[in-house]
């Protein structure tokens, strides 16, 4: 008789394909780990090269060429002025896109041609926002190597993250919410300003908080542009020249001295405990004020 | 307008009134959409910029340098006063060197932690170790060409002697953990997108959780994990700090990957950096590098998203 399935053979091979799956279990479970050992070495080292220049002076002081003088106060200072330009340029422009992407827009070659375009925006290298800025801002709109042309550049480096953080935020408030606005008499833009963003808030906050601490790291950009990295002033206005903290890092790792590099990994943990402390704030918005409907 | 008792307010002075007020409101939501479409075309225009600019400076580089010699030509010594040449080979395989290193260590890493993630780590290991790679994903360039020059560096060069300061094999390997995160998550997406039924239907053929992922799964989300090796590579090339930092910046065409390089990225922020005088052939050079580079990276995600549109799977 023919059967279908020759149980010897199976019982054979069963314990081999048995170790088979646990060792690759085991394997993809390594590589798992790697990412995070990665993460562990690099925050261990950083942390205990860096920790010995964290003092106040550190904070106070400005560049130097002396690293035991040398301090991040310019550089903290111009990111928070980078912050000024970057946050309300790059939000307001985001979730306008973003409103218009998925309450207004008619499903036309024109809309998905936008579409096309936003992802297309989002895998462009940043060097190359660089060579955008500085043709368009700091040399034919003259702003020179000042916050505002930093922050024009950067702001359309980000655009990309927050409006696709937006349009997921507006796209998960629901119909009915909608549909209970148009009912009472509200126009669509009464709908849109009073319904749809009050929900989507949460989201929307997620997302900006995301691509400024993108945009608090990003350095290409602003090597391109012409930002200096040795800086002992503080900018008065948004049409001052600046540094900000990867830049200044960037200059201390390039120093030969080895003692710059532990100033740098200093400034490195600076940085990084802002830009965790941010990420923090995303996700604790996004857990407790994300309302599902 | 007084209301009420006076007898001047006549109906038809309120129908006209009501009529005006709606004619206001009208035109406010007339007016927003336009407003809203005005910031949606701003990303087209900064599309349009980018192009325009690179093509227009990069055309004034052509005047001075021909096209045939940028492509052909296998030096790029833009420095040199007596005899400077402008071929962008060297620059290409440089980026190319790092590029395949970078996907020797994240592609297969990459790979084992998706099909880790989607196929046999619980519920609660996968919320824990999701959020960790994002951090590992949203670390500064600049703090991983720190950790590429002070740490990775100095570890190859006790298992290779011969290994230079700046070479491509550390900032390869450095760009490589960086672009892991990125086909992990997306690859993750696309085999977690594996309907539940196909699985089923592999273990109750008597599979293991191997024989499903490999012949199964992975066949399945094929277009998707393509994809995101695509956008990640893309990501590498365009990767700037890190190579900047960690690679040198000695132009070269040779495979070697333990002598010092240079990527186009990092020949931008050579030139950025030092002080090459406004339009002269090295400011120019830099656009011409740009658009090479935009080219590359355009292809590569247009790519990305033509296999995943082309090979989408219906379930």
């Amino acid at each position: 008789m023919n059967k279908l399935v020759d149980k010897e053979i199976v019982a054979k091979k069963m314990p081999s394909r048995i170790i088979r799956n646990q060792v690759f279990k085991g394997l993809f479970f390594l590589s798992t780990l790697f990412g995070l050992l990665v993460l562990g070495v690099l925050f261990y080292r950083i942390i205990t090269q860096g920790i010995g220049y964290l003092d106040l002076d550190f904070f106070q002081n400005f560049a130097s060429r002396r690293p035991e003088n040398a301090g991040i106060k310019a550089a903290i200072i111009g990111t928070i002025w980078l912050m000024v330009v970057v946050a309300p340029v790059s939000l307001i422009l985001g979730v306008g896109t973003a409103i218009y992407l998925e309450e207004y827009a008619k499903k036309n070659k024109f809309t998905s041609f936008i579409k096309l375009n936003i992802s297309n925006l989002a895998g462009v290298p940043s060097i190359v926002f660089g060579l955008l800025g500085l043709t368009i801002f700091v040399r034919a709109l003259a702003l020179e190597r000042s916050v505002l042309a930093a922050g024009l550049t950067m702001s359309l480096l980000v655009l990309p993250v927050i409006i696709v953080a937006s349009q997921e935020a507006i796209r998960s408030v629901s119909k009915e919410l909608r549909e209970a606005s148009f009912a009472m008499g509200a126009t669509k833009w009464q709908t849109v300003l009073k319904v749809v963003l009050p929900a989507s808030i949460p989201g929307i906050l997620t997302g900006g908080i995301l691509a400024l601490s993108r945009a608090i790291g990003e350095t290409a950009p602003l090597i391109v542009i012409g930002i200096p990295m040795f800086v002992a002033f503080l900018p008065k206005t948004i049409m001052d020249t600046f540094t900000v903290l990867p830049m200044q890092i960037y200059n201390w790792t390039s120093r030969p001295q080895a003692e710059f590099q532990d100033v740098a990994a200093a400034g490195i943990l600076v940085m990084l405990v802002l830009l965790i402390l941010m990420n923090s704030i995303a996700v604790f918005i996004r857990n407790h004020f994300q309302k599902r409907y | 307008m007084p209301r009420g008792n006076d007898k001047e307010y006549s109906v038809q002075q309120m129908i006209t009134e009501k009529r005006l007020k709606k004619k206001n409101h009208f035109n406010f939501e007339k007016i927003i959409p336009g407003l809203l479409l005005l910031t949606a075309v701003l990303s087209v225009l900064t599309t349009i910029g980018i192009v325009f600019t690179l093509i227009f400076e990069t055309f004034i580089f052509f005047d001075r340098i021909s096209i045939i010699e940028f492509f052909t030509n296998k030096k790029w010594y833009p420095f040199s006063a007596t005899d400077a040449s402008f071929g962008i080979m060297p620059l290409v395989v440089g980026t190319l060197k790092v590029t395949g290193i970078a996907a020797i260590v994240a592609v297969p890493i990459g790979l084992a932690t998706a099909i880790y993630l989607s196929e046999y780590a619980s519920e609660k290991a996968r919320r824990i170790i999701k959020p960790i790679l994002e951090v590992l994903a949203g670390i500064p360039t600049i703090v991983y060409g720190f950790f590429a020059l002070t740490f990775v560096t100095p570890i190859l060069k006790q298992l290779i002697p011969s290994l230079e300061t700046f070479n491509a094999l550390s900032p390869g390997i450095v760009v490589g953990i960086m672009i892991t995160p990125m086909v992990a998550s997306l690859s993750e997406d696309a085999m977690s997108s594996v309907p539940r039924s196909i699985r089923e239907g592999a273990f109750a053929l008597g599979a293991t959780k191997l024989e499903t992922t490999i012949k199964v799964i992975l066949p399945a989300a094929v277009s998707g994990i393509t994809a995101s090796v695509v956008l990640a590579l893309s990501r590498a090339i365009g990767e700037t700090m890190i190579v900047s930092v960690a690679g040198g910046s000695t132009p070269n065409a040779s495979f070697d990957v333990t002598s010092s390089i240079q990527t186009m990225t990092a020949y931008i922020v050579q030139v950025s950096t030092g002080d090459a005088g406004y339009q002269t052939t090295i400011y120019y050079s830099i656009y011409a590098v740009g658009m090479t580079l935009f080219l590359f990276t355009l292809f590569m995600n247009l790519f990305a998203q033509f296999i995943t549109r082309k090979f989408k799977e219906e379930y």
